[in-house]
């Protein structure tokens, strides 16, 4: 019978190493961020020894930016710090509503929006949201960092671009500017500590008409990956997002997405009310977007 | 009668003597017992929901590192009458449900029983699953159990309906004729579970003499050791239960599922063992309440009289007999005076896990049924739903359905109640809807013991045997402290284990303030009368002279004696003067529980475009008889309130085409949290209950009856069409909505 070890290199470098030099070793390594999935998976699924590097001690990954073009969001960081940040919260509304689902106070204490976005879930609920705002993967990799936007990271169900020997050090996220903003909405039967049935994410930017320029739609939890809705999008650009508009994005997101029948929902209640969804979010970032 | 007393105790809110131990941590539950040499016991469950067990081989497990022990149901020949029990406790010939308990491991480490169960060989003969009722009760079904007969009549042939029942009363057909407006409705609701937060759990400990102690989280210890006794084929008086708090039960702590495997295991090692379910385990393998069928069916008048009724019920019992038919008959009418009535009952197996008390079990769903066609009634005569059930309502003298006459009960009072509550009087908020449902519960009686001890300073220790699962332990006190006339903090409640208490059923049936209650002051009595006569020694008079007044042994009025009173602390100090320890005892078999009946109503809305269903409000009115504590009859009022809803939106257990749950876990068996629900509004009705000595009717299980069909209702007023089936799930809901908009 094998057995769990346990480390917290503090720096990039070292938490490299530490990935190759296990891998070298045979063994499995895990990262390990606020072990909110980590920790559930372990006791149930899949009980099997490994080393787990914890990122919550790796210097770059516990950084928190908020620049003038590009806020960075370390992969360490909990998502209570980010619910809690005022300004995050005014200039990206919908990443940070969508990090506030998860979970409860309690949860949020240690899950990240890093290891939401890692765990790989079709219904993780920050994924719709970091692709609407256009995230970007940074990775530590063995031949230096490299970028993925966040829409291609994920590939399946719990799989993901990372190699064994990388991993995530957090998400660039371009500063809104203008009248920008975004929403992300899920739906689940209760009012929390629930998997989303579906959820749709959208972030826009209006002119000073309030006609909308840019808009960027993502859906999850109706595909085996978080899904980018370019229909959805177009239907809005060079409209005032009025009913008529948010109906054809709402038309488009049904259309595209490719739910499954489970416990959770049918394939024709997910597809409709991923739409009432993206109907709503959209109308929820018009509004915020109108009102700076 | 109660209406006379001046309470001094009752009715107070004071704090629970559990209350500390619990918010910090310390009590100690089920799982929380540890003992040197301690094995960790694991079941193997059933992968199939109906199969026929060819072999068993426990070679290779009873080989691995650390395993001691290891059992099937081989090992378990059983005593006389344990039949389905101990099938169920470990499957003999047949799987009868996925989860099914085959064999059991004893081990040194838990990973160790995990890693044997592997190693366990199970030849399986894989049957077709019954897995619902229509299928169940389909012409040429496939049977659960071969030789299982309707009522026992051989001379049909077997069925899956075990057992019939039927309730009569004047002639339908002539009632029906008779109304001017008649409703029939249909439903389906699901089979659902207690959803207590702590899993089964206990350790159990043989020793050399044959004698075994076992530890468990339960309702009744009493019937542990009873039931335990039985599947192992022990005498009762070898087994001692010790029971520990409870997180939990709803009555599906009523029964026993590890504790004979444990035992046995022991016995075989010499060593403690220890078992505890997983949340899984608790959803596939223990005791949900039935999913029923009913058809539903009213007559009245133009004026609302009740001209005459008819339900017909098919509940799940799962894999064995003992759906409850029985209260779901008796209840589904029992609000009411219907003059002609025929109410008729289902008992069908499938092969689901075999249900065990829900709350009121087997009320919910058959008033949900008729609450809802009393409802379209409502509508079709254009009537208040409180003014038609006020019409029809039982009252004292009705003669249930079910044979006895009513003596004083609170139905109306509660209705009344309902009618003026500023929740009801209050406009139904924009877009949403609003309904109304009545709820029952008959309540039992049942045997209780208690012994009342008190100490030198006149500590009062109050000693019983019904485990605490709703605060009954500061009801007891209460009442303690109300009948001998002292102060609540002086006196402490315990709850014994079987060797050092008196035998008491089990916390079920909401009989434990009742009959438990009845036992604690007729014990206090018996302190009081043996108090009187010391105090009587003492002072040198007839005891017939003596009266005790607030806590006090004082000369009766007008007797001539120059002494100043004594007080319990007083005779207690001198008790070895005047004959020794003061020891009060009671033991009885309650007769009397009175019925509980109550009005809920709730406010509602419907999301439209998800089908989502927001509970706005919700309000219980409820007769408790007398609320010994207020606050934990609202509690209850309340629990009961947000399971009932919880099972019409959202609870209920899936499978899939083998037979497999699919939502065994609290992510997708959706009980409702915190958030999800508004303050539920209480009030109290007090309608004393004749029988017992301050007028307590028994309360647990009556507010778990009316919020399904409450809920529908209120669903239906918003919708303008009713969905006759529960839950009442988003896509359920969302389906229903497009098919109307279709038509
Ligand atoms: C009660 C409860 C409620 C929940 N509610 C929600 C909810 O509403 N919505 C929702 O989406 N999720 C929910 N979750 C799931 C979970 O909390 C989230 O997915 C959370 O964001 C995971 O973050 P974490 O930091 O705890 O990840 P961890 O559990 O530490 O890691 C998750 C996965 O990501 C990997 N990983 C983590 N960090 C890195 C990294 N830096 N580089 C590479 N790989 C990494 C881990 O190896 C693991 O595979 C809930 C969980 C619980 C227990």
């Amino acid at each position: 019978m094998g057995a769990y070890a346990y480390r917290a290199p503090t720096n990039v470098e070292e938490a490299l190493s530490t990935l190759a030099a296990e891998a070298a070793a045979g063994n499995r390594a895990q990262m390990l961020a606020g072990g909110t999935d980590v920790m559930v998976q372990m006791r149930s699924i899949d009980k099997g020894p490994r080393t787990f590097v914890d990122v919550k001690h790796v210097a770059e990954a516990n950084e928190l930016h908020i620049g003038d073009d590009e806020v960075f969001i370390g992969a360490g960081i909990a998502s209570a710090v980010l619910n809690e940040n005022d300004e995050l919260k005014r200039i990206l509304p919908g990443l940070i509503e969508s990090a506030d689902l998860i979970g409860s106070t309690q949860i949020q204490g240690r899950a990240t929006i890093g290891g939401n976005l890692c765990n790989s879930s079709p219904a993780g609920d920050t994924i719709p949201a970091l692709i609407a705002c256009g995230a970007v993967c940074v990775i530590a990799s063995p031949g230096g960092n490299r970028e993925v936007p966040t829409e291609d990271f994920v590939t399946g169900v719990g799989t993901n671009v990372l190699e064994s020997t990388e991993f995530l050090i957090g998400l660039r996220i371009p500063r809104p500017k203008g009248r920008s903003s975004d929403a992300y909405l899920r739906f689940i039967p209760r009012t929390e500590m629930d998997i989303a049935v579906c959820g749709a994410g959208v972030a826009l930017t209006l002119d000073d008409a309030g006609i909308c320029m840019a808009a960027k739609v993502s859906i999850g939890a109706v595909a085996i990956t978080a899904l980018v809705v370019p229909d959805a999008a177009a239907a809005l650009v060079g409209t005032a997002v009025d009913d008529e508009a948010l109906a054809a994005a709402a038309d488009a997101s049904s259309a595209l997405a490719k739910p499954i029948t489970d416990k959770r929902g049918t394939v024709e209640y997910r597809r409709k009310v991923v739409g009432v969804l993206t109907k709503r979010a959209g109308a929820i970032a018009r509004d915020r977007a109108l009102a700076l | 009668m109660a209406e006379a007393l001046d309470l001094k105790a009752i009715g107070t809110r004071p704090v629970r003597p559990d209350g500390i131990d619990k918010v910090t941590g310390r009590a100690a539950f089920g799982a929380d017992l540890h003992l040197p040499n301690m094995l960790h016991g694991m079941v193997l469950r059933s992968p199939h929901a109906h199969a026929r067990i060819k072999s068993v081989d426990l070679t290779r497990a009873r080989a691995a590192e650390g395993v001691l022990a290891a059992v099937s149901g081989a090992d378990f020949p059983g005593g006389a009458g344990a039949g389905d029990l101990a099938k169920n406790v470990i499957a003999r010939d047949k799987v009868l449900y996925h989860g099914h308990a085959v064999a059991a491991v004893a081990a040194k480490t838990l990973l160790q029983a995990e890693a044997a169960l592997d190693l366990i060989e199970v030849d399986y003969e894989v049957l077709d699953p019954v897995m619902s009722l229509d299928e169940a009760m389909a012409d040429g079904a496939t049977l659960v159990n071969e030789s299982q007969h309707t009522n026992g009549d051989t001379s049909k042939p077997a069925s899956n309906v075990a057992a019939t029942q039927r309730f009569e009363r004047g002639d339908l057909a002539a009632g029906f004729a008779e109304a001017d407006v008649v409703v029939e409705t249909e439903h389906r609701v699901p089979m659902a579970h207690q959803g207590y937060i702590e899993p089964h759990a206990c350790t159990a400990t043989a020793n050399e003499d044959g004698k075994a102690t076992v530890w468990c989280c339960t309702q009744g210890h009493f019937d542990v050791r009873s039931l335990t006794a039985q599947v192992l084929g022990e005498k009762v008086g070898n087994i001692k239960v010790i029971p520990s708090e409870i997180g939990g039960g709803f009555g599906g702590k009523t029964t026993i599922y590890l504790e004979p495997l444990a035992v046995k295991m022991s016995q075989m090692t010499g060593r403690p063992v220890k078992m505890t379910m997983s949340r899984e385990d608790v959803f596939r393998a223990t005791g949900p309440t039935s999913g029923t069928w009913c058809k539903a069916k009213i007559g009245a008048k133009k004026d609302g009289t009740f001209t005459a009724a008819s339900a017909w019920l098919a509940y799940e019992a799962g894999a064995f007999p003992g759906a409850p038919i029985g209260p779901g008959c008796m209840s589904v009418l029992a609000p009411y005076e219907v003059p002609n009535l025929v109410i008729e009952g289902n008992d069908v197996l499938v092969n689901k896990p075999k249900v065990c008390a829900y709350r009121a079990p087997g009320a919910p769903q058959s008033m949900h049924a008729m609450e809802s066609a009393i409802d379209e009634l409502a509508r079709q005569l254009d009537m208040d739903p409180i003014d038609l059930r006020l019409k029809n309502s039982a009252a004292e003298g009705t003669v249930a359905p079910y044979g006895p006459r009513f003596p004083a009960i609170g139905l109306r009072e509660c209705l009344e109640a309902a009618k003026v509550h500023p929740n009801y009087t209050a406009p139904v908020p924009e877009g949403a809807g609003r309904g109304v449902a009545v709820g029952f519960w008959f309540n039992i009686g049942m045997q209780s013991s208690a012994e009342v001890r008190i100490a030198e300073d006149g500590a009062v220790t109050v000693m019983e045997g019904s485990p605490d699962i709703g605060g009954s332990r500061a009801s007891m006190a209460l009442m303690a402290a109300e009948t001998l006339g002292v102060p609540y903090e002086q006196v402490k409640a315990h709850v014994g284990d079987t060797e050092s208490t008196g035998f008491c059923n089990v916390t079920g049936g909401s009989r434990t303030t009742f009959a438990t209650g009845m036992a604690v002051v007729q014990a206090c009595e018996d302190i009081i009368a043996q108090c009187k006569q010391r105090a009587a020694l003492t002072w040198d008079l007839d005891e017939e002279q003596v009266d005790w007044v607030d806590g006090e042994a004082v000369p009766k009025p007008g007797v001539n004696a120059d002494v100043k009173p004594l007080s319990l602390a007083d005779i207690a100090r001198g008790a070895g003067r005047t004959g020794g320890p003061l020891l009060g005892r009671a033991s009885l078999n309650a007769q009397g529980a009175g019925a509980s009946f109550s009005c809920n109503f709730t406010d509602t809305i419907v999301d439209t475009e998800t089908g989502k269903v927001d509970v706005l409000s919700f309000t219980a009115v409820q007769d408790a008889g007398r609320a010994i504590h207020p606050s934990y009859v609202e509690g209850q009022m309340q629990g009961g309130a947000v399971q009932g809803i919880g099972w019409a939106l959202n609870e209920e257990y899936i499978y899939d085409d083998n037979g497999v749950m699919e939502n065994a876990g609290f992510l997708d068996y959706r009980v409702p949290v915190a958030s999800d629900m508004p303050m539920i509004d209480t009030e109290i009705i007090e309608v004393a209950n004749p029988f017992h000595p301050y007028g307590v009717r028994g309360v647990g299980e009556t507010p778990i009856v009316a919020p399904l069909a409450a809920v529908s209702n209120a669903v239906r007023d918003q919708l303008g069409f009713r969905i006759p089936d529960l839950p009442l799930s988003p896509p359920r809901v969302l389906e229903a909505i497009d098919e109307q908009g279709g038509h």
